[in-house]
């Protein structure tokens, strides 16, 4: 579903160049459970930007779905992380002056989605998330644990095809980090695709296939047995 | 994403933040009250001296003695001075079939004394006529007698004022006053008149312009004031007051004519630009709130970096966001605009109360004016930070807490 072809991407801060994505070449199928790791500054961050359009590499080929989107506008760039791609982020970066559910709802504003289709789709993931009694309730009334929830619950509403999650668990403790990689796995399971960046072997160690990253280099790939 | 969405959107972030949005609403809201009020101000001034003008009289043409200089011409070689007015003059014009009435006036100041009391007064004189010319009513008695302009009578008429601090509670019909070195018998008081074109109409006396002539032993009139029989008959009245005054003064051109039209739009026109000028000054503060606003929702973007990087990574194309942080300066523009009406109505409401005689009214260009700068200089101003909202990095801007 996802091929990256010798992806590079160089950051060039004064004089020095860093080689934050080196030759990256990578091959994603459908469903399958990704956990990256590796040194601070390895390029994790980066890989997960560029799968996720949110970065444009330097040069090299990604074919996202068969389609390839490094060629593609903003705009239409915009509609493939719209309706393709779910993010996750360490600092959840949920809109503070709005409610969980206008949240979640954010994406499917983006789409266009009219407000009934809305208002149903909303409901029925915060139901499957257990955010229900949450719904009206804003970010800073929320745990750490719920916010990183309504965030998936709003990377997860437009269902995607991938969900890139990095460090989802960085800033909760174990317990509601558990919680929330439980609803990512559980997702998973569903058919979704997850590629998820963690500074946790623990949790490293939960994923079907493991990738370590060193340098802006792809230094480890392996398949495993699910835990 | 739905127009209804976008408008949500920019109003949930401008209610957001209390603070800043009223703080911008506040200075739109000035901007644009400032340039109603001050042009109401002005059309209020305008509306004022047209209406004093419009209570003498539009139609009526006004003789003057000496020739206008706008005409250009040679300087007079001798230096000579303008030929007198006289009261013959004026008693010529009453021969036309155009005229319907002709006042002669002279003015003059002169002590008016009723036993210990005495008030120094502009005295008026003229006759009959001019209770018609200058639409003048009565509270007491009667108005000068309709006699032979030439013929002085010692008849006085009374400001109310001058009535008043003469008299105080006794009934001045009848009395005799002293007028300088004569005397005159009070047939009259007028009604309070208030100021009309500079002369305060309650504080004079009047008297017949051949009384009044002899007590300033002078032929000179100050004016005549001229109406003629109908108003499409303006121009050719004109003439005929040239023609008849030039041909009793040797040829000479030397008196001038001037009509209350042309008095009228020369004080309109000048009127009208001072309005415009005062609008502009309100603009300028306008465009002060424009850049108010600019730096303000700089501010907002820098502050909302974040959320701005959320709304790429959930698929929202530049331009969007650019449309999203437009439509929020557009409410500002329009929200402070419609409180600046209401302002703007509030103090002219106010103004009206302190000043009831001062017709201050918003003209139409001004509303449409004062809300279509605040719409386009929020549109303006707004259009930079909604660029470098647009052009953010999302990695980055996601990347700060
Ligand atoms: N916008 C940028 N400008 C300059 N350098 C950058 C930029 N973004 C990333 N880098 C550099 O690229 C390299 C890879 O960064 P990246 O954020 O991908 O690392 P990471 O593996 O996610 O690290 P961490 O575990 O600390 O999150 C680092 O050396 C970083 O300094
Ligand atoms: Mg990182």
């Amino acid at each position: 579903m996802i091929e990256l072809a010798g992806i590079n991407r160089i950051f060039t801060v004064g004089d020095t160049k860093v080689h934050a994505l080196a030759d990256i070449s990578l091959d994603v199928k459908t469903g399958e459970y990704i956990s990256i790791m590796g040194p601070s500054g390895s390029g994790k961050s980066t890989l997960l930007n560029t799968i996720g359009l949110l970065d444009q590499p330097d040069s090299g080929k990604y074919l996202l779905e068969d389609r390839e989107v490094t060629k593609l506008n903003d705009v239409e760039q915009a509609q493939i992380r719209r309706e393709r791609i779910g993010f996750v982020f360490q600092f959840f970066h949920l809109v503070p002056r709005l409610t969980a559910a206008e949240n979640v709802e954010l994406p499917l504003v983006l789409s266009g989605i009219t407000p009934t289709e809305r208002r149903k789709r909303v409901g029925d993931i915060l139901g499957v998330l257990g955010l229900s009694e949450r719904a009206h309730h804003r970010p800073d009334q929320l745990s750490g644990g719920q916010r990183q929830r309504v965030a998936i619950a709003r990377a997860t509403v437009t269902n995607p095809a991938v969900l890139l999650a990095d460090e989802p668990t960085g800033n909760l403790d174990r317990s509601s980090g558990n919680d929330v990689v439980s609803i990512l796995e559980e997702l998973n399971h569903q058919g979704l695709t997850l590629i998820m960046v963690t500074h946790d072997p623990e949790l490293g160690r939960r994923a079907s296939r493991r990738i370590r990253m060193e340098d802006g280099r792809i230094t480890r790939d392996s398949l495993h047995e699910n835990a | 994403m739905k127009t209804l969405d976008i408008i949500n959107f920019a109003t949930s972030a401008l209610s957001g933040y209390k603070l800043r949005t009223s703080l911008m609403l506040l200075a739109m809201a000035i901007g644009v009250a400032s340039v109603i009020v001050l042009t109401s101000l002005g059309e209020g001034a305008r509306r004022y001296v047209t209406n004093q003008f419009a209570s003498l009289g539009t139609n009526m043409l006004i003789v003057l003695p000496g020739r206008s200089e706008t005409t250009g011409g040679p300087p007079p070689l001798t230096g000579e001075t303008p030929r007198d007015l006289t009261l013959d003059d004026a008693l010529s014009l009453y021969r036309s079939h155009a005229v319907r009435y002709v006042a002669p006036v002279s003015v003059g100041s002169a002590p008016v004394s009723w036993r210990q009391r005495e008030r120094e007064v502009p005295i008026l004189g003229s006759t009959s006529i001019m209770l018609h010319v200058r639409h003048l009513q009565m509270s007491r008695g009667s108005f000068l007698p309709e006699t032979d302009p030439t013929r002085a009578i010692s008849v006085c008429v009374l400001g109310s004022t001058l009535a008043k601090e003469l008299f105080g509670n006794i009934t001045p019909i009848g009395e005799w006053v002293r007028i300088g070195d004569s005397r005159f018998r009070v047939i009259g008081v007028l009604a309070s008149e208030g100021v009309s074109l500079g002369l305060d109409m309650d504080d004079l006396a009047i008297i017949p312009v051949a009384s009044a002539l002899s007590l300033f032993n002078t032929n000179s009139l100050f004016r005549i004031l001229v109406e003629p029989r109908d108003y499409s008959l303006l121009t050719r009245t004109k003439k005929i007051i040239l023609d008849t005054i030039r041909a009793r003064h040797e040829g000479e051109d030397d008196v001038t004519v001037i009509s209350q039209d042309a008095v009228l739009a020369t004080f309109d026109k000048i009127f009208l630009a001072l309005t415009m000028s005062v609008g502009g000054i309100g603009a300028i503060s306008l465009i002060v709130a424009g850049i108010l606003i600019m730096n303000v929702m700089l501010v907002a973007v820098s502050q909302r970096t974040a959320e701005i990087g959320l709304l790429k990574a959930l698929g929202a194309p530049a331009s969007q966001i650019m449309v999203l942080f437009l439509t929020e300066t557009a409410f500002l523009a329009l929200a402070g605009a419609f409180i600046g009406l209401l302002l703007a109505y509030l103090s002219n409401w106010l103004v009206m109360q302190a000043y009831p005689d001062f017709p201050v009214h918003a003209p139409l260009w001004a509303l449409i004016a004062g809300v279509g700068v605040a719409l386009v200089t929020g549109l303006l101003f707004g259009f930079i930070p909604a660029r470098r909202a647009a052009q953010l990095d999302p990695v980055t801007s996601l990347s700060r807490r």
